[in-house]
């Protein structure tokens, strides 16, 4: 619903008269009205430049009497002055009584001009670009332009394979100068490196001298490109954009909760990119994010379910090392037992934390705070995704990560008898290995193994963010939803099935068939999610609760996740 | 709905049964005839003999790789003949070819290329989708081999199957 106040003009489209508010692009008038305009330079969220000239239509405005009123046709509706060239529609906002046609006889010729002239100097290289399958020139080129090329001279040789920064290339034959990176970098990214030199056909994009396009956003800028030039160093050559399965999830990398599209083939996952979703991310999404997901792939992933025998971890069925779980907590009292719980985890797999927490009388719960430098884009200092479904679910009352010194002194004094880390690490909030080592009961929901997983009596292995389905509850208090991509490797389980079996295993007497079934029992105690099941959340989730009725974890500037995940990356790349 | 099917007329000497005994009896005859004075010539004793010479050129053997008059490896793994692949029998793993090599300026070549021929069914569809003139359908039809794995064709075994493939577009050599 546009705002009441906003003024609505009328708009004639194809021949059809319809109302737009006030600011509408024409461009994207044409669009809403069914009638769409092929462009490359424009895109909704920068500026418009207007220099590809490929949304040439044709514009009129009303014929006005001598009294400046429009005179009225036999419809009783405006006669059009049709204007004898074509405009671009991508830098014109609609106005009262504007006349556009979009597929008149001059319009397609435009079209087709302008396809032509982009295509001279294009290389035909399409087997090896990337972009193919998704490339704006390939699809508008079939669209609207000719078969054949007329062109018979040689084609100006540009750079190739530039290394613009550490995760783009840049092919300049494929560029179409449609500038979108550079006005991206200008206007989204603040990092203005990005800039066309030389003239004429032998313009070329390139960074500024002695700077490279290496900011968090820079791969944005190969998302926008509606040819082959900019590509991601990391997905370059690795698979052709038709056979991904795209897959509708959000980044877990921060507690921004970027809207992604997962492309997997044959449970690998390719790359991800940005979903648009205006309450959250835009078009957008941090470099950081779309990259790290390489550690799903990881030698390091737990592929069975293993227990601690004559002091070595062993492989076992999960009926077995569930048995064991369940048998090894329950031989001690509440008091005795504490849960490290993850703001990674979901928030079913939090309700049912939450139940055993319940079920065992544990006093010690808590979450790993996870904090690294943000910016004022997207990326948010909190690298948790869901501390807020957290609080909202295990109330947290004293903030993330106030207990965990109480834990880790517990543990450390030997006062602690059984720890149950759900996707957390102890050692990295001040736990002895020893001390580890030495509890009678330390069991370990993980997706990969690190040092604390070593000295666990039972290894459970778990599903990372692309592997399972649940909800989780951005830093804004937007409620989202995780889609499955891929298959979780080896034996490992959805991480809310591994929960309900120990749940189980400990008396409780829940019958949960699905995730949807866990949800709705969570909806059912958890005020803020009232009313609402997972299919309701939708792709682009739901405002559930304000930012500010969380605490904040702590900010600890020293953090460096970034150069973290950089140093994950394969080498070369 | 059932369908009545005409019981066919028969005329007289339809129905006498011995002019169609004696026909078929007339064409066993000439077959022993011919027999006698060694004039049969449909049966090839396979596989002793076999008919390679007189396959036609479009014959649709197994699939195979080829190579260009420099010696480059044709296909720049755009994986094209993987997606069009009526039996799924093609998989290809691409990579970038390094900046030092040749042929560094055609970017892109299959790290693996492997066709299962237990898969394949000789449609020629990879032939005839491919925009590199790479792969090609050869004479070959005799694949063989006593477990499945022997049965994938990696791309060595495609290579040499193709050989070296003249007259055919070299449009990356104006590359840059």
């Amino acid at each position: 619903m546009p705002d009441p106040v906003t003024p609505m003009f009328n708009v004639q489209i194809d021949g059809v008269w319809h109302q737009f508010p006030k600011g509408t692009r024409v461009i994207e008038a044409c669009e809403q009205a069914g009638s769409y305009v092929p462009r490359y330079c424009y895109h909704k969220k920068l500026s418009s430049p207007g220099n590809c000239r490929m949304c040439l239509i044709e514009m009129g405005f009303p014929k006005l009497g001598p009294d400046r009123k429009p005179e009225l046709g036999a419809d009783g509706k405006p006669i059009i002055n049709w204007m004898p060239r074509p405009q671009i529609s991508c830098a014109q906002d609609v106005a009262e009584g504007m006349g556009v046609r979009t597929n008149s006889a001059l319009v397609k010729e435009c079209q087709r001009g302008v396809m032509e002239f982009l295509l001279i100097n294009h290389p035909l290289d399409c087997p090896i670009c990337d972009q193919a399958g998704e490339c704006r020139l390939q699809e508008f080129s079939v669209d609207y332009g000719d078969s054949k090329s007329r062109f018979l001279e040689n084609k100006v040789k540009k750079p190739k394979n530039v290394v613009l920064g550490p995760r783009v290339t840049l092919d300049d034959e494929r560029c179409i100068l449609c500038s979108r990176c550079i006005r991206f970098c200008h206007e989204i990214a603040h990092d203005d490196v990005l800039g066309f030199v030389d003239r004429g056909s032998y313009t070329v994009l390139t960074a500024h001298p002695g700077k490279r396009l290496e900011n968090n956003y820079s791969l944005n800028t190969v998302d926008i490109c509606p040819v082959g030039a900019l590509t991601s160093t990391d997905f370059r050559f690795k698979m052709r954009v038709w056979f991904l399965k795209e897959t509708k999830s959000i980044c877990t990398s921060c507690a921004t909760g970027c809207n992604t599209i997962i492309g997997t083939r044959e449970d690998v996952i390719y790359r991800q990119t940005p979903r648009e979703n205006d309450a959250v991310n835009s078009c957008w999404m941090c470099d950081y994010g779309r990259l790290n997901f390489y550690y799903l792939q990881s030698e390091r992933r737990l592929l069975e379910p293993q227990i601690r025998s004559e002091g070595k971890l062993v492989a076992a069925h999960w009926p077995i090392a569930i048995a064991q779980a369940a048998l090894q907590l329950k031989q001690f009292s509440g008091p005795e037992i504490a849960i490290v719980a993850s703001g990674r985890m979901t928030n079913e797999e939090l309700w049912l934390t939450l139940q055993l927490v319940k079920i065992l009388g544990v006093e010690l719960i808590d979450i790993v705070p996870r904090i690294g430098a943000g910016d004022d884009i997207l990326l948010s200092t909190d690298r948790n995704p869901n501390t807020n479904g957290a609080h909202l679910i295990l109330h947290l009352d004293s903030g993330p990560g106030a207990s965990l010194p109480a834990i880790a002194e517990a543990v450390n004094s030997g006062r602690l008898k059984a720890l149950l880390a759900l996707g957390e690490n102890p050692i990295r909030f001040g736990v002895t290995p020893e001390k580890l080592a030495n509890l009678p009961a330390f069991v370990v929901l993980d997706i990969l193994s690190n040092a604390a997983t070593e000295h666990a009596t039972i290894v459970l292995p778990a599903c990372g963010f692309a592997e399972k389905r649940g909800s989780t509850v951005n830093g804004d208090g937007r409620l989202q939803r995780l889609n499955r991509a891929v298959r979780a490797p080896g034996e490992a389980r959805d991480d809310w099935e591994i929960l309900r079996d120990l749940l189980q295993a400990l008396g409780g007497t829940d019958s949960l068939y699905s995730i949807e079934d866990v949800f709705r029992q969570m909806a059912e105690a958890v005020p803020q999610f009232a009313g609402l099941s997972l299919s309701k959340i939708g792709d682009l989730g739901i405002h559930v609760m304000e930012a500010d009725e969380c605490p904040p974890p702590p900010f600890d500037p020293e953090a460096a996740d970034i150069e973290e995940a950089e140093a994950k990356r394969p080498p070369g790349r | 709905m059932s369908v009545t099917v005409p019981r066919p007329k028969l005329n007289w000497r339809e129905r006498l049964y011995l002019p169609a005994i004696v026909a078929g009896l007339a064409i066993t005859f000439k077959h022993f005839k011919n027999m006698l004075l060694g004039r049969t010539k449909v049966t090839m004793q396979y596989p002793e003999q076999k008919w390679d010479s007189s396959l036609p050129d479009y014959y649709r053997g197994a699939p195979a790789l080829v190579r260009d008059e420099d010696g480059r490896v044709r296909c720049v793994a755009c994986q094209l003949c993987e997606f069009i692949c009526p039996p799924r029998a093609i998989k290809i793993i691409p990579d970038e070819i390094p900046s030092n090599d040749r042929f560094a300026k055609v970017e892109k070549y299959p790290e693996e290329f492997d066709i299962d021929m237990i898969r394949c069914i000789f449609c020629g569809m990879c032939e005839e989708v491919c925009p590199e003139q790479a792969i090609f359908l050869r004479k070959d039809y005799a694949i063989t081999g006593f477990t499945r794995a022997e049965m994938v064709h990696h791309k060595e075994k495609l290579l040499e199957i193709g050989g070296v493939m003249h007259g055919v577009v070299l449009k990356w050599n104006e590359k840059k």
